[in-house]
């Protein structure tokens, strides 16, 4: 069937809700209003409020009680309602979520899953567009998902709550609209495996959310032009498949990494590293090439706004050049 | 109702032995790290035993407890081993932890502690949501929070009041008032300086109690998880106290006067409660004198335990501590000496 990306969130989270009695939403605005994105709308009629629980604004109280709720066996999802105020959250993420299972010798565990919206693109500014996965991912004890497609966003739903350590569910807003195929029947996708969404064998563009699909438009563009382009969308940025991208750069020897957050001290570093670090090293062509966002933060103007992030056309000119070099 | 006057006196005595069970240990923790026998930091909580011997005691076997940086008495009150306490200090594979905790981390689920948040009032909000989860089991069991006045001036506690009263948590905030945060004096940091009408505010009903009087510490508490388990809503008990030592080891005490000390010290718990219990012939002296030697003997097999363990090289190895840490799989890097294909 054919439906939207938060639908498939939607359909996700009711099939939790209807399974697991001990599964509860957590967030602001979640009950009659629906959500800011409109992700959980009609669910408190479905569940009530016992299940659907509108929280007051105290993202570190209740994500904090979230965490404790999940310490005592039950599986909290919180959703905050703009990835930019996860930052209110931190305490009770970094310090206590990832932390319990470790610090009390493995008698803990804490299946909790925190959703949030990332980027830039809808007139929001500074404070509302930010992609902040960076944060997260300097902690162990976390797992972190950023699904491109109503399939994957609704299959790592499924295992981000059956899982028992922490999971960050980090969607984007502008994907909440897209279109995709998901199975009739429930489903679920493994944490930690990256899709190839377009073989290739000129070059690999790696990313992941929203800009997945820009690799994939800039990879038809490049088709266009006589270039073969794989893509690579990650799906896990914790757990990473590094296996996935060094197989791929090893059969094309180029790669672009593409992502939407400010280019320095984001992901792509990262996975510039595990390519360096790996076999696929000696098998590069062209030095790896980061694609991040600009340095600043979001601006409101619509001019500006289309600027910040990397956009299928100037993929397209870098992926060119690095081709015909 | 005073609900210690009632307890028999083989009840009044478990209570004073875990006060000097406490107040022993963390001597000896003090003189261990002195000699550098034990890693870190700790913190204790010398002239404070009232509070955790007095208030674990007074809940149910159910009930869960949450604690503060300042948690070996906590940790010893609600039914934890010294031995495995020691071992943890020590950063043992026997201890509680398996030695990843440490003393500001002492979780031990097996006796509903669920231990310390070494953040100052972190573990306040996840109380609360530990307390509903105990609500949606419908066992009775109600969460306890223990923290300091410095906790109080947290964002997130104040959060969490507000999250408690609106949601109805059954949760107890027993805020241990020892008057410092660090060097920071309860006198000129909290503004208002009434922490029970800030639970008020948030229509959190609220006592303040002398903390250094483990007859009236056990008493509120009763009182307080007797209406916690009735309502199912949370209360707030402020206790007055004082940390006879310093913060941490590291601590000159240049903030207080050396006199203030001495009048706190002749508040002291224990002492006030060995006097209760002679005058009222709930116990000899020489039924607490054996109490004392029997800590004694008990605190030095624990050491003695764990010094042999340290010798014997009994700690945790990287690779079970790794897989504590997560799932993760290593990413496949090249070898190092490999030349250009």
């Amino acid at each position: 069937m054919n439906i939207s990306y938060s639908q498939a969130i939607r359909d996700g989270l009711r099939e939790a809700l209807m399974e697991d009695e001990s599964v509860v939403l957590i967030g602001e605005d979640i009950g009659l209003y629906g959500g800011s994105f409109g992700v959980t709308r009609g669910l408190i009629e479905e569940f009530s409020s016992d299940r659907i629980i509108d929280a007051p604004i105290s993202e570190t109280a209740f994500t904090g009680a979230a965490v404790g709720m999940a310490i005592m066996g039950m599986r909290p999802i919180v959703e905050i309602m703009f990835g930019d105020f996860t930052t209110l959250a931190l305490d009770p993420i970094i310090n206590h979520a990832a932390k319990y299972p470790f610090m009390s010798g493995g008698q803990v565990s804490v299946p909790l899953v925190v959703r949030t919206p990332f980027g830039s693109g809808t007139g929001a500014a500074a404070q509302h567009s930010q992609t902040l996965e960076s944060l997260f991912l300097n902690t162990p004890g976390l797992k972190i998902v950023s699904p491109a497609t109503p399939c994957d966003a609704k299959g790592l739903l499924r295992s981000a709550i059956a899982d028992d350590e922490p999971v960050m569910f980090f969607e984007n807003k502008l994907l909440y609209r897209q279109m995709g195929e998901v199975p009739q029947s429930p489903y679920s996708i493994p944490i930690g495996i990256a899709q190839t969404m377009r073989e290739g064998s000129d070059i690999t563009l790696i990313s992941w959310s929203r800009m997945a699909l820009v690799c994939m438009q800039a990879a038809e563009l490049l088709s266009g032009a006589g270039i073969s382009a794989e893509v690579i969308d990650l799906r896990s940025l914790r757990p990473l498949d590094t296996q996935a991208i060094c197989d791929s750069v090893k059969k094309t020897s180029r790669a672009i990494i593409a992502y939407e957050a400010p280019e320095f001290g984001a992901f792509g570093g990262e996975i510039s590293a595990a390519i360096m670090e790996s076999e696929a090293f000696y098998y590069l062509d062209q030095p790896v090439r980061r694609m991040g966002g600009a340095e600043m933060p979001v601006p409101y103007s619509p001019s500006l706004e289309k600027q910040v992030a990397p956009t299928a056309e100037q993929i397209y000119l870098a992926a060119s050049q690095m081709v015909r070099n | 109702m005073n609900y210690y006057e009632l307890l028999p006196n083989s009840s009044k005595k478990s209570l004073y032995r875990l006060m000097v069970l406490s107040r022993k240990f963390e001597l000896k923790v003090d003189e261990l790290y002195m000699k550098g026998m034990v890693h870190g930091t700790t913190h204790l909580g010398i002239g404070q035993e009232a509070n955790h011997a007095g208030a674990s005691p007074a809940l149910s076997e159910l009930d869960w407890i949450f604690t503060s940086h300042r948690g070996h008495g906590h940790f010893l009150a609600k039914g934890g081993s010294a031995y495995s306490l020691m071992a943890e200090l020590f950063g043992l594979e026997s201890g509680i932890n398996k030695g990843l905790g440490g003393s500001m981390h002492l979780t031990d689920t097996a006796n509903r502690n669920m231990g310390a948040s070494g953040i100052v009032a972190g573990d306040i909000p996840i109380a609360v949501g530990a307390a509903l989860a105990l609500k949606r089991q419908k066992q009775g069991a109600i969460a306890t929070v223990f923290f300091g006045d410095g906790a109080c001036n947290q964002g997130m506690a104040l959060e969490a009041f507000n999250l408690a009263s609106i949601w109805e948590a059954p949760v107890l905030f027993f805020c241990e008032n020892n008057q410092y945060a660090i060097s920071s004096a309860y006198n000129d940091f909290a503004g208002g300086q009434d922490f029970p009408l800030r639970a008020k505010s948030f229509g959190i009903p609220s006592k303040k109690i002398d903390g250094n009087d483990i007859s009236e510490v056990y008493s509120s508490v009763m009182a307080a998880s007797e209406y916690i388990r009735e309502n199912n809503s949370p209360y707030f008990i402020e206790s007055l106290t004082y940390r006879q030592v310093g913060h941490s080891k590291s601590d000159q005490r240049k903030y207080r006067s050396r006199q203030e000390e001495a009048m706190w010290a002749e508040k002291c718990p224990i002492a006030r409660n060995r006097a209760y219990l002679t005058s009222c012939l709930a116990a000899s002296a020489d039924e607490l004198d054996a109490i004392d030697s029997e800590i004694d003997a008990e605190i030095d097999r624990a050491l003695q335990s764990c010094i042999s363990e340290m010798q014997a090289g009994g700690f945790l190895n990287m690779h079970d501590a790794m897989k504590l840490a997560g799932s993760e799989k290593p990413a496949q890097k090249a070898p190092l000496a490999k030349s250009k294909l």
